[in-house]
């Protein structure tokens, strides 16, 4: 390679180089921004604040979900498997809201363990299974659901 | 390697590039009409629902939405090192890649950020969050749309191709960020479900490689069809182009 070709290209790469380097330091000094929602470990270590607009997001706690006889009240527990956080919410929730089920809830936290949630989304996991395949599992025993009927 | 260095010279031409996507385009097509045509079969009919997504058909949506969000970025990797090649070895040809891939990456883009869009209501419950896997997914739109109005608003196209490779290389950034997102953050988007070992069950994986094979070369396809209108464009006064568009010698060099 010509030296003045190498000179461009060492350019290129070094200029590159830099550049990622200062999005990286502001990508890394923006992360309590950029995360979608915190945990129920971060919020009962005290991470998320309290009385502001935030979300939270993890489980839904297997025979945790109440229903209220008359309304739109809902309470379940949200579980990250080692921490838990009671949530609160008035409204329609997703389909895809299960015992089981990942959800993020937008909304206020009033303590550590209590959040008051004015939206309920819900998350899909990394998983994709055929009804059959669910089925089998149903019978034989959830590798997740025993785990989690602990919390 | 002294063969891969002629051969790499030999695509800077204008005259010898033309003739050779125009031998390849044929074979291209036509892989990617099988392939889309027998993986939309396996996408659409011979592929069970997934349990969780209400209707479970749903899942579908992803056998177009992940060869899409691939290709978006993958193409626009592309076009950073086509842009490089052109920056550092003055190769005109490499401009007019970037300058080809452009249109189709963003169009990429769009539909993985449109798929998504419509696959995220009735599974999330909602149309837009401005979650990271998003959000950088939103910017790579804008930076195929700016790298497009930009090499328009130069008149001149040696500086106009300049300019653009700049910002070509530069957004190359939002790749990795784009794509490690889901792991460096928690996002609504899901994480890795292809790498995931266990995560996508085998039932799912045959239509969503075979659509993903065949949107790969769709867009090879695309991008050498651009390509080719992109050398004629730029060689309108070359006697070889002038010759080919009054329909002699070339067209038939080239089958």
């Amino acid at each position: 390679m010509k030296a003045h070709r190498r000179n461009k290209l060492i350019a290129i790469i070094g200029g590159l180089l830099l550049l990622s380097g200062a999005v990286a330091l502001i990508l890394y000094a923006l992360s309590s921004n950029i995360n979608h929602f915190y945990p129920p470990t971060e919020v009962s270590q005290g991470k998320a604040p309290l009385n502001k607009t935030i979300r939270v997001g993890g489980l839904v706690a297997y025979n945790s979900v109440k229903r209220a006889d008359d309304g739109l009240d809902v309470a379940f527990t949200v579980t990250d498997n080692q921490s838990s956080l009671q949530v609160q919410y008035e409204g329609i929730l997703p389909d895809l809201f299960k015992e089981g089920q990942g959800v993020i809830a937008e909304g206020q936290l009033i303590n550590k363990t209590q959040f008051k949630a004015t939206k309920v989304l819900a998350k899909h996991d990394e998983k994709y299974m055929p009804p059959e395949v669910e089925q089998s599992l149903e019978k034989y025993g959830h590798p997740g659901k025993s785990k989690s009927t602990e919390y | 390697m002294a063969n891969a260095w002629r051969w790499f010279h030999q695509l800077g031409s204008p005259k010898y590039l033309f003739q050779k996507t125009g031998q390849w385009l044929p074979w291209i097509w036509g892989a990617t009409l099988i392939l889309l045509a027998v993986g939309l079969y396996y996408s659409l009919w011979a592929s069970p629902i997934e349990v969780r997504q209400g209707q479970g058909h749903t899942v579908r949506i992803m056998y177009v939405h992940v060869p899409a969000a691939a290709l978006s970025m993958i193409g626009y990797i592309a076009m950073a090192i086509a842009a490089t090649v052109g920056l550092v070895w003055k190769m005109k040809m490499a401009f007019a890649v970037v300058r080809s891939i452009a249109p189709v990456g963003a169009a990429m883009t769009f539909l993985a950020l449109f798929t998504g869009s419509v696959w995220g209501k009735p599974t999330w419950g909602t149309w837009w969050e401005w979650d990271a896997r998003m959000t950088s997914e939103l910017l790579l739109l804008f930076l195929y749309l700016g790298y497009i109005a930009l090499h328009a608003s130069f008149s001149d196209r040696s500086k106009a191709d300049k300019a653009g490779a700049i910002l070509a290389i530069v957004g190359v950034i939002n790749i990795p960020i784009i794509y490690f997102s889901v792991k460096w953050w928690n996002t609504l988007h899901q994480g890795y479900s292809i790498t995931e070992k266990g995560a996508l069950n085998p039932a799912f994986q045959t239509p969503l490689f075979l659509m993903l094979a065949g949107i790969y070369l769709l867009f090879a396809a695309l991008v050498l069809m651009r390509l080719r209108a992109e050398i004629v464009l730029r060689n309108q006064k070359s006697r070889w182009v002038i010759e080919w568009a009054s329909g002699k010698t070339l067209e038939r060099g080239e089958s």
